[in-house]
């Protein structure tokens, strides 16, 4: 049994594809299937600067991670783990608590660095993860509904941080949602998926196609009335 | 007496360091399971006459957290419900067997503990078990430390379910070589109760092994001593200096109104 069909996508560098769709559409699916995790038939290529060919570097922020309440660790025990082999039990050295302050410090989460994961809200946990994730700096980040469970604020600090990562670093960011609303002003470009593709393009074209409509419902603004960031275009045409 | 200190200052830390992820794995159940499989494994030296049952109770104790590790794997049955039978099977096993000819009084120095009757030889053995416990939190306590967070955390580096399994089987080693020393009935507190003090308010990995060593030395050791004036076992008297700290623990966090429920 197929979960996706006839998937034939193009990423670029410096973009931020929103992939939306229906609960059981198989965006996660698709999300899983690049990181490897599940099988699948086709191919997948990347070729940085236009012809050679390497096996991208993926960071991946999951949906949820399920931290115990009372896990002694802290962020900076966690972010070494991820980092280097150094047994974190004995001692952080200097030069890596350094780098993991910085990482922290790009995604607004240098304060938590010594926080315990445990106490940390869903937004702040969201930022610790990114910053897992973007160092070493992924060629693609790939991010799973990451605002389930953040307040308000936490979501547009984590956008505008998104933003700002696709901006300074010019990688390929692919954020899967629901929250279409959100998302809408800040992607480049967005699909619609429901075991197939349905739609593709600018996200004001994609919401207001009628089979995205059908199938996610209509939206309490009209979607032609998007505010675009501006900070998305840059000023490129 | 010099023996049983050396002896006590060899293996408490090692529980207090393997400790820390029995409790942060959630793993106290399963421990426990091992701690009593030794009785089993005793039984089954006994049945094939052996003279020391050591190699067979290691053994036995390692395939069993194997097989538990596998079973969990593949079951969806909660992770008490399937320790549990085999905890059931293996006590009934070990029983079943050491009763036979109405002889088992002569186990229960296993299920007590002896401490006093170390021998410089067995100080050798606890030596080689120390070195372990810090060899595999050198190459493995990171990874350990991930899957006590959340297993989906190991994706791409590294397979939750072998560094648990190994993990496992440093458990079943530890377990069955202080055995002897403080008895199938009070091992699992040594795991349990100086993590457990050690996990209130630490913010750091650093600080949640450093407490749990020191904590279980100092129990380890006063119990030592206590054991000694008092007469009673030694491995039950550390346990009560092990519960003792950890009231006190709890009681100076609920006094300065940091215990959180």
């Amino acid at each position: 049994m197929r979960a996706l069909d006839g998937i034939d996508l193009h990423f670029h560098c410096g973009e931020l594809t929103a992939v939306i769709g229906p609960n059981g559409g198989g965006k996660s699916t698709l999300l899983k299937a690049l990181l490897g995790k599940l099988p699948y038939r086709g191919e997948i290529h990347f070729r940085p600067n236009g012809k050679d060919e390497k096996r991208p570097r993926i960071g991946y922020v999951p949906q949820r991670v399920n931290i115990p309440p009372d896990s002694p660790m802290s962020v900076l025990d966690l972010l070494s783990i991820s980092r280097s082999r150094v047994p974190v039990w004995f001692r952080v050295p200097r030069h890596l608590r350094d780098k993991i302050q910085q990482s922290l410090e790009m995604v607004s989460a240098g304060n938590l660095i010594n926080r315990r994961i445990g106490e940390l809200s869903g937004g702040e946990l969201q930022r610790v993860l990114l910053a897992g994730a973007i160092d070493p700096l992924p060629d693609i980040l790939l991010l799973d509904e990451p605002v389930s469970g953040v307040d308000a604020k936490g979501l547009s600090l984590f956008y505008e941080t998104i933003c700002d990562l696709r901006r300074n670093f010019d990688i390929s960011i692919i954020l899967v949602s629901h929250d279409l609303a959100a998302i809408a002003p800040h992607a480049d470009r967005m699909i619609l998926i429901n075991k197939k593709i349905i739609a593709e393009g600018k996200p004001s074209d994609v919401l207001a196609d009628p089979a995205c409509i059908s199938i996610m419902g209509t939206f309490l603004f009209d979607a032609k009335q998007i505010p675009v960031d501006s900070r998305v275009h840059g000023g490129r045409p | 007496m010099r023996n049983a200190l050396l002896a006590v200052l060899l293996v408490s830390p090692c529980f207090g360091i393997v400790g820390t992820m029995v409790v942060g794995n959630r793993m106290a159940f399963f421990s426990d399971v091992i701690g009593h499989s030794a009785l089993t494994g005793i039984a089954i030296g006994v049945l094939i006459g052996v003279t020391d049952p050591r190699p067979v109770m290691i053994l036995f104790a390692a395939l069993l957290a194997v097989l538990i590790n596998i079973f969990l794997e593949m079951t969806k049955a909660a992770n008490d419900t399937v320790i549990g039978v085999f905890f059931a099977a293996t006590i009934a096993l070990g029983v079943a067997i050491l009763s036979r000819g109405g002889s088992f009084n002569k186990f229960t120095v296993y299920l007590v503990g002896d401490i006093l009757s170390v021998t410089p030889v067995e100080i050798l053995f606890l030596s080689v078990m120390f070195l372990a416990v810090v060899l595999f939190w050198i190459f493995f306590g990171n990874a350990i430390a991930l899957v006590a967070v959340d297993p989906a955390l190991a994706y791409g580096k590294f397979s939750p379910l072998m560094v648990r399994t190994a993990f496992s089987i440093l458990v079943a080693v530890v377990v069955i070589l202080s055995i002897r020393w403080v008895g199938i009935l009070i091992i699992n507190s040594l795991f349990i109760l100086p993590a457990a003090a050690a996990r209130i308010r630490s913010r750091t990995l650093r600080a949640y092994l450093v407490r749990s060593v020191a904590l279980s030395v100092v129990s380890g050791v006063s119990g030592l001593i206590l054991s000694f004036y008092t007469g009673s076992a030694c491995g039950a008297t550390i346990v009560l200096c092990a519960s003792a700290l950890y009231g006190l623990v709890v009681g100076w966090n609920v006094i300065i109104g940091k215990f959180h429920s």
